[in-house]
């Protein structure tokens, strides 16, 4: 199986450690990853602030550069959703707008080969213990991308409980939205903020000293909040927790 | 304050004082997160519940493709059962036919059951400036009107209050609307409500002529249905000799049959109750029963200019329960009033700018009134895609095209304000397109990351002023993966 690793414009910029456990976890498992180095941008952040037609040639990138892989895995329920869910959306709309099926002729081959990363390891590769070590308290705080659009479910706790040494403490108030929400965050800034400090507060309350979840982008929003808050938890990505083994912990 | 909602400063500057304001923070907070935990119980006791809500959706769609027919249906039912029907295109059409309805009676007071269609197009003030006084006589619609104030929520319109907050109100300014609120009132939900019956039970008793909307109209038969909890509407739809109904084209059903959905879906999604307390019917009028004349305005106001956008139509399916608004993070924080609408929160967001269009700043403001996080969509009982129809209206607001206004098909231009992200798109569109672009980026953000400010300038001032940024690192991914996994990656 080819495998190819779409880590996503925001983590390959701002987030490589998650990159490099992805590799790490799966090299482990024994799945052979590629990281075609013509990848770039999925077209999200264009598509939701409502520049559909500048998200459509990256979306068109996306598939001529990820067209040939068997499986294409991302560690961002966010930007899987925007793959699986809103290209074919674009491919119709492309349609209805009287261009033909073009568009969404490129755009098919990809979105089904498309997955998130905990989706891959337990649907794909069928296993729910990766053999992790990680001794740490953990809260985890489900992405409404991943909740919703992308329907995982019970995956990333199953995967979570099976950590050895991580003790799971259940998240009050779980599926509200954290307040990112892309161009949100800034456009209004003060329904977000209000927003991110409740989910900190209630991340808090736990007493986890970590609060983790399957997309940086929404991290980098409670991370700063946390920050900020001065609360001593840390953000850490579910990929960083899955790739942490006896032999090399993550911190 | 005044009942209607023009000239509304834009979105996040109305909701930055709801979110500053604790009182009405706590407010909304405990009553959404109370009813939103009772709705998932009531939904959850349906089996069948993915099937009601897909053939909820199915009868709307269907009856709003065929609008036309149904409505002509409509029509021809309501006159054959005795009742006028009336056609307005507009908010301004409409208050004109009520107003002359109303003078036509002599009248000059009318009592009103709850109706969104009537404070859509302002009929209260409307009514006013001919002299004439409309009761409101739903428990919350009275707490908003004696307190000059505007409804904040679909379903309960005072949410915004406290217990507190509305014996003040009652104590200060019953009186000047009619029987005063008895002495020594408290803030007990048993001495508030009797307060309000008997204040209200004066107006029932007086009024000539009462003014509705309807949840429902039957085109079969020319039905039209209130679902409400309180039995005041139903006073309100018996007691005078006129009534006149004041209802948006799509609440158009075809058939009896098809209420059977809805009446299912409607109270468990709005209030969480097995059944609506009260369900009213009427039908034309009926010697020596209920009102001998009987009025349908039908509105218009924007929503065949809505029905023409094969995206956006799908917000008419509304049957206006108000889930939606009780699990909106976004609304829980910035209240109802921060959307400048009769209708607030998600289904408010992509509802108001349809009917109104785009032109004023907070119309243009309010597809970005949510974090796209899905919570409405899921709950809609129609099965509205809220998040879908909000990004598309995005799309209008950025890049402006093709759309019906009036019946008419007009090019929008692009709204202004949005040069700089329009320029921030185009630039991030053409990096994204050349790999090679983005890795120089990426390497000049690494190497200068010592000298990254810890607050930022402009529009990233609202970022940074309660979050930290996060630090770049040393070395972006794609330039780790080169250096140590060289030779077995592929190196396109
Ligand atoms: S959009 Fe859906 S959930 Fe919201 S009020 Fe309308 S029917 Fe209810």
């Amino acid at each position: 199986m080819r495998v190819a690793l779409f880590l996503t414009c925001v983590n390959d910029t701002l987030y490589p450690d998650t990159g490099r456990a992805v590799v790490k976890l799966l090299t482990r498992l024994g799945v052979e990853v590629d990281f075609p180095m013509a990848q770039t941008c999925c077209g999200q952040a264009h598509y939701n602030t409502g520049y559909r037609h500048q998200a459509e040639p990256l979306a068109r990138h996306f598939s001529d550069v990820f067209g040939g892989y068997d499986a294409i895995v991302t560690p961002s329920g966010s930007c899987g959703a925007m793959v699986r869910e809103l290209y074919p959306r674009m491919g119709e709309r492309a349609r209805a707008e009287g261009r033909g099926d073009g568009l969404a002729t490129t755009l098919a081959p990809v979105v089904p080969k498309t997955y998130e990363l905990t989706e891959f390891l337990v649907d794909v590769l069928g296993v729910t213990d990766v053999g992790a070590y990680y001794p740490h308290t953990v809260t985890y705080h489900p992405t409404c991308h991943g909740l919703r659009s992308l329907g995982l479910g019970g995956r990333p706790y199953q995967l979570l409980k099976a950590v050895k040494g991580l003790e799971l403490k259940e998240l009050p108030g779980a599926e509200e939205c954290c307040g990112f929400g892309g161009t949100f965050a800034v456009k209004n800034s003060d329904v977000s903020a209000a927003m991110g400090a409740d989910k900190v507060r209630n991340a808090a309350s736990t007493g986890a000293e970590v609060l983790c979840a399957a997309d940086n982008s929404c991290l980098m929003h409670i991370g700063g909040t946390m920050a900020r808050l001065s609360t001593g938890m840390r953000p850490v990505h579910i990929a960083e927790i899955l790739a942490s083994t006896e032999e090399e912990p993550a911190v | 304050m005044s009942g209607t909602f023009v000239g509304m400063p834009a979105f996040p500057v109305a909701a930055k004082e709801a979110v500053g304001n604790p009182t009405l923070r706590g407010n909304l907070r405990h009553a959404t997160h109370t009813i939103r935990a009772k709705r998932a119980k009531a939904v959850e006791e349906v089996s069948d519940w993915a099937e009601l809500r897909e053939a909820g959706k199915r009868i709307k769609d269907h009856t709003l493709r065929h609008l036309d027919r149904y409505l002509v249906q409509l029509e021809e039912s309501v006159r054959a059962a005795g009742g006028t029907v009336h056609w307005a295109a507009d908010a301004d059409e409409a208050n004109r036919i009520v107003t002359r309805l109303v003078q036509e009676t002599g009248e000059s007071e009318v009592v009103k059951v709850k109706s969104m269609a009537t404070q859509e197009i302002g009929l209260n003030e409307a009514l006013e400036a001919a002299g004439i006084r409309a009761y409101e006589t739903d428990l919350a619609e009275l707490i908003v009107q004696l307190g000059k104030d505007r409804p904040s929520h679909i379903l309960v319109p005072a949410i915004h209050r406290n217990r507190g907050e509305i014996r003040d109100i009652f104590r200060a300014e019953m009186s000047e609307w009619g029987r005063p609120a008895p002495d020594g009132l408290t803030d007990t939900p048993a001495e508030l409500a009797e307060a309000a019956r008997l204040h209200l039970r004066e107006k029932f008793l007086r009024a000539k002529v009462g003014v509705s909307g309807a949840n429902f109209m039957v085109a079969e038969t020319g039905t039209l249905v209130v679902v409400e909890s309180e039995g005041n509407g139903r006073m309100c739809l018996t007691l005078p000799e006129t009534l006149i109904s004041v209802v948006g084209i799509e609440k158009t059903v075809p058939t009896w049959r098809d209420l059977e959905v809805f009446l299912q879906t409607l109270p468990r999604s709005s209030t969480a109750e097995r059944m609506n307390p009260y369900t009213s019917t009427w039908t034309g009028t009926t010697d020596g029963d209920g009102p001998r004349v009987f009025h349908l305005v039908l509105l218009d106001n924007g929503r065949t200019d809505t029905l023409a956008d094969e995206v956006g139509r799908q917000a008419l399916r509304c049957i206006r329960c108000s889930a939606c608004l009780n699990v909106c993070p976004v609304y829980e924080r910035a209240g109802g009033h921060a959307y400048g609408s009769v209708y607030p929160g998600p289904i408010g967001a992509i509802l108001s700018p349809q009917l109104r269009g785009t032109g004023s700043e907070i119309d243009a403001s309010l597809p970005y009134a949510s974090s796209l996080c899905g919570a409405c969509y899921e709950v809609c009982p129609v099965a509205i895609d809220i998040p879908e129809v909000l990004v598309h209206l995005r799309e209008r607001v950025v890049q402006g095209g093709p759309v019906v206004r009036e019946g008419n098909r007009v090019v929008l231009k692009p709204a202004k304000g949005h040069a700089a992200e329009r320029a921030a798109m185009r630039a991030a569109g053409w990096a994204f397109g050349r790999p090679g672009a983005l890795r120089a980026g990426q390497r000049v953000a690494s190497r200068s990351r010592r000298w990254h400010p810890r607050t930022l300038p402009g529009p990233g001032r609202a970022w940074s002023g309660t979050r930290e940024l996060p630090a770049v690192p040393a070395e972006p991914f794609r330039d780790w993966w080169q250096r140590t996994q060289d030779g077995k990656g592929d190196a396109k």
